[in-house]
């Protein structure tokens, strides 16, 4: 037993560290470690400058260009990145629609796709979420019929984030009513410049245009952009959901936002004008999420330790989402109420870039607590998205043998 | 980074564990609480035999020189086991005490009889009033005659009853604190003797008048107290082991008791919310076990604060996570659960135990706030 880095990948982490200290340009840094909303150029140069120095399909086997970072290795990259304040990478190309093209991909479209998507000249999204399928996504009823060398694709997506962005779209479609709805479903990956395609932006509760519905009016897709078989859809989705577990207790992120929170506990003053640190109350609640993502450190690593061993699918991905999504959440809620009376008036321009205080217009607000609402708004949806905590709550009893 | 057992540490843990459900079933536990006798004596000349008392000593004692990953592994196997027998108290808490003195020939003298199993020592430092805390000691030592006078009362002192030594602290007259190894059957040391919730033999200890010889001092100056909370140390680290390996049996039979009891035509585990409830408890049982690996490789950190930080940290948070594993245990055991009859209940009552132990998750939680509003900003 021992909680230590090998040299191996300490010199890994220094490496990493190098990179990001000569690389990661300041404009970008100084919006990620203030909470403010990146434009999609931002992620494009990020994945670009990624893509040049190697890395751009970090996890992905060498034979397509990858660097076959293993989990430890990402785990690193991720704490690294997250603590140097670089933009989170955009998942749905190189995490999600990738490793799904190079599994069940063709040569032709490995080929194809696999280069854009490593140098951000491609901005993928994701097709899976319809207004009556969430949970039960098995229900989807988008529908693909085959006409010649053609999929005629009618229906809607919906809680498609940053589609408004994207190049291309991987969607589940349903190719076949007659069987069980698991059986009928096809990997569609759709040219969002298509004819047929509407993007409306959903209106979210921070003020934020992060997703859209998306309408597909007789669509034409070339029956080359399917993956795998016809109807075996659902195999390569579940694929892919089980695939991506490095990233998904967001450690870095949490590590880097408890210091902020901490920050803004010093700088407020509480009861009897004493830093809010100070205050038994608050502080317990620090204290209390602080330990809970020590906790979470190790048992992420433990995760992604055993991995090498054995990759039998157990509850470690669902477990790791549920609290890490939870921690996050309650440092997030926690910065709000620091802030507390300063969190009340509502600015969304603070979240663009360049946004500074006015005294003539913002009063005493501190800069910090401008952004605070709405980041806590926002990250209602960590438990939300990628399976409800409670749709992980009932795969961890699954695979419990209840 | 490796977050296993050595192959060693594997065989050691297996062999102990395996030797427990052969030769102290539940049913022998049951039995044995309910006749009233305090130990199965037969079965801790099982343990003598296969070391157990000799692994935490030092080599150079007489012992197998073992540390804080072999602590966790040896309290892993035997907490589900609930044994009444001194393992916690002489051979981890005691023995990891006397070793950070090893090196005086009083000392090391005892550290061989332990390891041996000719002997049992335990720790007196706590007092009614101290609540766990490790510097609030009354008890006084006054030299006297060539050696020293004690007095004093001790309080759940563990397993007394079957000690042949009782190591007490007690202040001196320039307020430092002292600790005198003080065999049980002085003149002037009486025993009151009680049962705590989970079986456990304890006493509070009257000391009145208890004339040692000098030799009976070990640790001069700081070292006593430094030695103190070093085995504190330890022992938080060996408690939040035993814990976690009692949090994994618990949610083993809930599950299996989910499987089968058939209510509504079907086995209970269908319905969501007792689902839920088992994954709430599998996510805390999992956190702990994170921290219980913390605390075993930060207990003998030279950084003291962080050290200090770790294992408050760990025994908080096993602490809340033991109380909601076993609370929920014998809640989705439904009426079961309340009984003496199965497992549950009585792995439920030794948890509630460990948290009060050495201060309860809330006391430790204030301790590592503490540490936590002293570090210096990062950002």
């Amino acid at each position: 037993m021992n909680l230590e880095f090998t040299p191996k990948e300490q010199a890994f982490r220094a490496e990493v560290r190098e990179f990001l200290r000569s690389k990661l340009p300041a404009s970008i840094r100084d919006k990620v470690l203030a909470g403010r909303e990146l434009s999609r150029d931002d992620y494009v140069l990020w994945q670009r400058l990624m893509h040049e120095r190697g890395w751009g399909g970090m996890s992905w086997p060498k034979s397509v260009g990858g660097v076959e970072w293993n989990a430890i290795e990402q785990y690193i990259f991720e704490e690294e990145s997250s603590r140097a304040g670089a933009p989170r990478l955009i998942p749905f190309g190189i995490k999600m629609v990738a490793p799904v093209l190079i599994a069940f991909g063709t040569p032709a479209q490995q080929q194809r796709f696999l280069p854009d998507i490593s140098s951000g000249a491609a901005w993928w999204c994701q097709g899976y979420s319809e207004p009556g399928s969430g949970s039960d996504l098995a229900s989807l009823r988008t529908r693909a019929v085959l006409e010649g060398n053609e999929y005629i694709v009618n229906g809607q997506k919906t809680w498609n984030t940053l589609g408004q962005f994207a190049d291309w779209i991987f969607c589940l479609v349903r190719t076949d009513t007659k069987s069980k709805p698991q059986a009928g479903i096809s990997f569609l990956l759709i040219d969002m410049k298509s004819p047929g395609i509407t993007v409306r932006p959903i209106a979210l509760l921070d003020g934020g245009h992060e997703v859209n519905e998306i309408w597909f009016e007789n669509v034409r897709v070339p029956v080359e952009n399917r993956i795998g078989e016809e109807n075996r859809g659902w195999t390569y989705a579940k694929f892919l959901l089980g695939h991506e577990r490095t990233g998904i207790a967001g450690v870095g992120i949490s590590k880097r936002e408890l210091e902020r929170l901490k920050h803004i506990a010093r700088e407020q003053r509480g009861e009897g004008g004493r830093p809010l640190i100070e205050d038994a109350l608050f502080a317990a609640r620090i204290a209390r999420v602080e330990l809970d993502l020590r906790a979470l450190e190790i048992t992420n690593l433990r995760v992604l330790s055993a991995e090498g061993v054995e990759r039998a699918p157990g509850p470690n991905a669902s477990i790791l989402k549920i609290k890490g999504s939870e921690i996050l959440q309650t440092i997030s809620e926690l910065m709000m109420r620091a802030a507390g009376p300063w969190a009340l008036p509502f600015r969304r321009e603070a979240m663009e870039a360049g946004w500074q205080v006015d005294p003539a217009r913002d009063g005493a607000t501190p800069e910090y607590a401008a952004t605070v609402m709405s980041t806590y708004l926002n990250l209602r949806k960590l438990s939300i998205f990628g399976g409800t905590n409670e749709i992980q709550k009932n795969i961890v009893a699954q695979m419990l043998g209840l | 980074m490796d977050f296993e057992l050595s192959e060693e540490q594997r065989q050691l843990k297996e062999t102990l564990a395996g030797f427990l459900a052969r030769e102290f079933p539940f049913e022998r536990l049951k039995a044995l609480k309910r006749s009233g006798e305090a130990r199965d004596e037969k079965l801790w000349r099982g343990l003598v035999e296969l070391g157990v008392p000799a692994l935490l000593v030092p080599g150079e004692a007489g012992g197998l020189g073992f540390g804080p990953v072999e602590t966790l592994a040896l309290m892993e196997a035997c907490g589900p086991s609930l044994l009444l027998e001194p393992v916690f108290a002489s051979a981890v808490l005691a023995t990891a005490l006397l070793s950070e003195l090893a090196g005086e020939p009083s000392v090391d003298r005892l550290l061989a009889e332990l390891a041996s199993g000719a002997r049992i020592a335990t720790l007196a430092h706590f007092e009614p009033e101290s609540r766990f805390e490790l510097e609030a000691v009354q008890a006084r030592a006054h030299e006297d005659a060539g050696g020293w006078r004690i007095e004093g009362r001790k309080s759940f002192v563990l397993q007394a009853g079957m000690a042949d030594v009782l190591i007490v602290s007690a202040r001196l007259a320039d307020e430092t604190l002292g600790l005198f190894l003080v065999p049980r059957s002085a003149a002037g040391v009486k025993l009151i003797e009680y049962r705590l919730v989970d079986g456990q033999s304890a006493a509070d200890v009257v000391l009145s008048g208890v004339q040692v010889p000098a030799a009976a001092r070990v640790g001069a100056h700081e070292h006593a107290s430094r030695a103190l909370e070093a085995a504190i140390s330890q022992a938080l680290a060996a408690l939040g082991a035993e814990a976690v390996a009692i949090m994994q049996s618990l949610i083993d039979a809930t599950i299996a008791y989910l499987q089968t009891r058939q209510q509504f035509g079907q086995p209970i585990g269908r319905f969501q919310a007792l689902q839920h409830r088992v994954a709430d408890m599998l996510i805390q049982l999992e956190q702990a076990r994170s921290m219980s690996v913390l605390a075993t490789m930060s207990c003998r950190s030279p950084d003291h604060k962080e050290r200090a930080r770790a294992l408050a940290g760990a025994k908080a948070l096993i602490g809340e996570a033991s109380r909601f594993v076993g609370q929920q245990a014998v809640q989705l055991h439904g009426g079961m659960g309340m009984t003496d009859e199965l497992e549950v209940s009585h792995w439920f009552k030794r948890l509630t135990a460990i948290d009060l132990w050495l201060g309860d998750s809330d006391t430790h939680l204030k301790r590592y706030i503490k540490l936590m509003q002293e570090e210096a900003p990062t950002v």
